[in-house]
This record gives structure tokens, C-alpha cells and sequence, in this order.
């Protein structure tokens, strides 16, 4: 769920705008190197298809669903700069043109869903596929830690600057408590996608060629 | 592109007619002053709301479709709801119900702010066409590669949602349905899928855009500067806001 205005106070949406700023600085960067000159078309084509696998229920019970939030997903699959590139993007989208979620914790939004989501999914699915856990497993629990990794990072933003007087313990016991269940959901989701993905076209996914012995230049 | 997004209205009021830049950078700071704004001044949240409704109405929206868009917030006023019940500090007793002092200011100071900032943001997004969104934002210096990607994601945003839909239909057709959690790989192979499609199409769009001689940049619109007389109309919407949350904190 995206954060409102008014969850944390101005100086702390000013600085998480820094952040998230500065994060997205570094992504368009290290985005054109992976991609050079495709940057613009194939990030923003990652970046819709971001925005809708969101919109793609997957029906829990009782006429409820969830969706998939995909950060971790697109660093999985195009890597972590371009995968955190087009989740902020989506997150921009989303707030300039569809009033979904606050103009002041856009920088909030991006720094927790986008930025930590991936800082923490990406090296934690490299580590496990390098430990020889299948592709698919190893997405599935680095999407599902990533969620949480991501609420404990709201935490952190509400413990420095939130408004309202709810006791740390119990915003972090019932964040994490929400979150470790849409985790699960996110890690399965995820793994059965990379699943389906590795299935048709293993090339696509970055995170297989990253870790593919690198071809001798003849 | 079409111009038309989820929630633009075209018309040509005041605020459909400011330079996209100067409604985007008033837009942000009048949200950072509701936010700044003390909770226990409950006029000034009044003086907000009712700036925020003249605004309404001179930009022609009707307020039946703005309360519709404000309902993106309800499942937000839920965890609000919550709070006078878990927040600590000093009790009191509402229809014998012992509720938190500070928890139920807190929770007002939420849904007021939320809703105020909310209504901005849907009045920016109403009178803005998608184009105009998309220069302003660079010239406000946004990276231009930044609002390439934007507006590729923009642009596509219909395509692959067709993609999304015409899939669904496929599957049903062949007598699928989503029940519960036993179907789950059959969406997310979907999901998959849509990955494989949209990536590929990624690659065409870009030789196509090889083929039509692209070297980096696109041919933006021309974003040419706003007079300052605009910006000093839009800016006066921050000033003011800026204005009443000072007084109220003094």
C-alpha cells in the first residue's frame, strides 16, 4: 500500500526525497550501462509491465485476492539498477497521474518499495542461486524477505520522523506481522512467474546470465 | 498518445490553463505545508479544505467524481481508525469506549492531511494532460532519460493492458477460472508470459526506433518556459497554505 500524506513529518519526506532521489541517480546510470541505448524503450516497457502484473489478482479465499508488488521480480529479471529504475518509475506514474499515493512520501514510497526492496531481494537471490538453491526457489525467498526487509525500512522512516504516537514495538510488530504474510504471497507468485519465465525464455533473465560463466573473446 | 490518462478532464479553467511545471511545483509545496501545519488547529485544516473546494470548482470537476476519486484512500482511513485504540497516553471515554487523547489527534491529523494532499494531487492530475505532465516535469530538470522512460511506460500502459485482458479472455474461454489459491501457477505463468511479451516488445520498439534514425534522444515537445505571471498565480497557492500553517503554529 502506498503511504499518504502526512505519515511522516515535512523534514523527514524532504530527506527521504533525498534518498530516493540519489538512489534514482545512481540507477539511470548504472541502467544505461546495462542497457545503453535500449535504456529508454526496454525500461520502459519493464516499467508498464511492472505496473500491470500489479493489476493481475491472484485470488487468496473467499473472494479476496492479492497482487504481486514486483520489485524484487524485476531485479530478478532485468537486474537490480533498471528492476529499481522501473518500480520508481511506476511509483512516480502513479502519484503524478493517478493521485495513488502522497506527492510529499513519493520520496518515502520510492525509497522503501523500490530502493530497499531491491538492495535487499537482488543480492539475497544471487546469494542463494550461488548456493546452488534453484533459480526459482531463490527469487520466490529473496521477493518474500524483501517485502519485509522493505516494512522494517518504513519503520525506520516512521521511527525518525512519524506522526503519530504508537509505540515503536507495535508499528514494527504489526507491520512485519502484515507484511511476513504478503511476503508469502509475494515470494510464491514470484517464484512460480521466474518458474514459468525460465520455462520459455532462460536468456531473459538477468539474474542467470549474471552468474553464466562469461564467454571467451576470441 | 492519445493525451487522455486515468483521471484527466479537459476543460480550460485557470488551473487547466498554468504551465504543467508550475502546477506540479505548487502542488508539492502546498502538500509539504498541510503537512507542516499543527494538528491541534483544527480552522486551519478547515481554511485548506475549503481553498481546496473553490479549487474544485473553478477547475469544473464534479464533486460527485472527486469524492469518487477520493476513495482510493479508504483502505489508509482503516489503519486511521485503528489508532486511537493503540495509541498510548492518556484515555478517554467515547460512547464507553476508553480511546487514546494523543491517538485520536493523531488519526485526525492523518485522514485531514491525507484527504487535503489527496484532493491535490487529483486536481493536478485531473487538469494536466499527459503531454504537458511529461515537459513539465523536464523542465523542472528532471533527467531526461527519466522522462523517457515515463513516457514509454505511459504509452505502452494501454497496449499491455489489452495484452493483459486478451490473455484473461484466452483462459477463460477454455474454461478457466481463478478460485482460490490452487490456480496460482496458471496466473503466474500468465505473468510470465506477459514478461516474455512485453520485453520482446521493448527490443521491437527500439529498432524500430534504430530504423526511424534514433540516437539517444527524443523529439520532445516543445517545453518552452512559463511566464512569471504564472508562476506567480501557482505559486500563491503554496504561499498561502505556507502562510496559514505559520500562523497557526504561532
Amino acid at each position: 500500500m502506498h503511504a499518504p500524506d502526512g505519515f511522516v513529518n515535512a523534514p523527514t519526506s524532504i530527506a527521504a526525497g533525498v534518498v530516493a532521489a540519489a538512489g534514482i541517480a545512481v540507477c539511470l546510470r548504472k541502467a544505461r550501462e546495462e542497457l545503453d541505448d535500449r535504456t529508454a524503450p526496454l525500461a520502459g516497457l519493464v516499467a508498464v509491465y511492472v505496473f500491470a502484473a500489479q493489476m493481475l489478482n491472484f485470488p487468496v479465499a473467499g473472494g479476496t485476492s492479492g497482487h504481486l508488488l514486483g520489485g524484487t521480480l524485476a531485479a530478478v529479471l532485468v537486474g537490480p539498477f533498471t528492476g529499481a529504475l522501473c518500480v520508481s518509475v511506476v511509483l512516480l506514474v502513479q502519484a503524478v497521474l493517478f493521485a495513488d499515493g502522497g506527492l510529499t512520501a513519493l520520496g518515502l514510497n520510492i525509497s522503501t518499495m523500490a530502493l530497499a526492496t531491491v538492495l535487499i531481494g537482488y543480492p539475497l537471490a544471487r546469494f542463494l542461486l550461488r548456493v546452488r538453491i534453484p533459480l526459482a526457489v531463490s527469487s520466490g525467498i529473496a521477493a518474500g524477505v524483501s517485502v519485509v526487509g522493505a516494512s522494517l525500512t518504513f519503520v525506520l522512516f516512521y521511527a525518525l520522523g512519524g506522526t503519530t504516537e504508537v509505540a515503536l514495538g507495535t508499528v514494527t510488530a504489526a507491520m512485519v506481522g502484515v507484511h511476513a504474510l504478503i511476503g508469502i504471497g509475494e515470494g510464491l507468485i514470484t517464484a512460480l512467474t521466474v518458474g514459468a519465465i525460465a520455462a520459455t525464455r532462460p536468456d531473459l533473465i538477468h539474474l542467470n546470465r549474471s552468474l553464466a560463466p562469461t564467454p571467451v573473446e576470441v | 498518445m492519445s493525451g487522455h490518462h486515468g483521471l484527466y478532464r479537459p476543460g480550460s479553467s485557470v488551473l487547466h490553463r498554468l504551465p504543467a511545471q508550475v502546477k506540479l511545483v505548487a502542488a508539492l509545496l502546498a502538500v509539504l505545508a498541510v503537512v507542516a501545519a499543527p494538528r491541534h488547529q483544527i480552522w486551519v485544516f478547515g481554511c485548506f479544505a475549503a481553498v481546496v473546494g473553490v479549487l474544485v470548482a473553478t477547475a469544473g470537476i464534479p464533486p460527485r467524481l472527486m469524492a469518487r476519486r477520493l476513495l482510493i484512500e479508504v483502505p489508509f482511513l482503516g489503519f486511521a481508525l485503528l489508532l486511537p485504540f493503540v495509541a498510548q497516553g492518556e484515555r478517554t471515554e467515547v460512547l464507553g469506549l476508553p480511546l487514546s487523547i494523543e491517538g485520536l489527534w493523531s488519526a485526525w491529523e492523518l485522514i485531514a492531511t491525507a484527504t487535503v494532499g489527496l484532493s491535490l494531487s487529483v486536481l493536478l492530475a485531473s487538469t494536466t494532460s499527459l503531454p504537458e505532465i511529461l515537459n513539465g516535469l523536464q523542465r523542472l530538470r528532471l533527467p531526461a532519460l527519466l522522462v523517457q522512460i515515463m513516457s514509454f511506460m505511459v504509452r505502452y500502459t494501454d497496449v499491455v493492458a489489452g495484452e493483459l485482458r486478451r490473455m484473461r479472455i484466452a483462459r477463460e474461454s477454455r474454461g478457466f477460472e481463478a478460485r482460490d489459491i490452487r490456480q496460482w501457477p496458471i496466473v503466474a505463468r500468465g505473468a510470465g508470459t506477459l514478461f516474455v511479451r512485453c520485453f520482446e516488445r521493448g527490443e521491437r520498439v527500439h529498432l524500430a526506433m534504430l530504423a526511424r534514425g534514433y540516437e539517444g534522444r527524443m523529439p520532445m515537445g516543445d517545453a518552452s518556459g512559463a511566464p512569471w505571471s504564472a508562476w506567480a498565480t501557482g505559486l500563491s497557492l503554496p504561499v498561502l497554505f505556507g502562510l496559514l500553517a505559520l500562523t497557526a503554529r504561532a
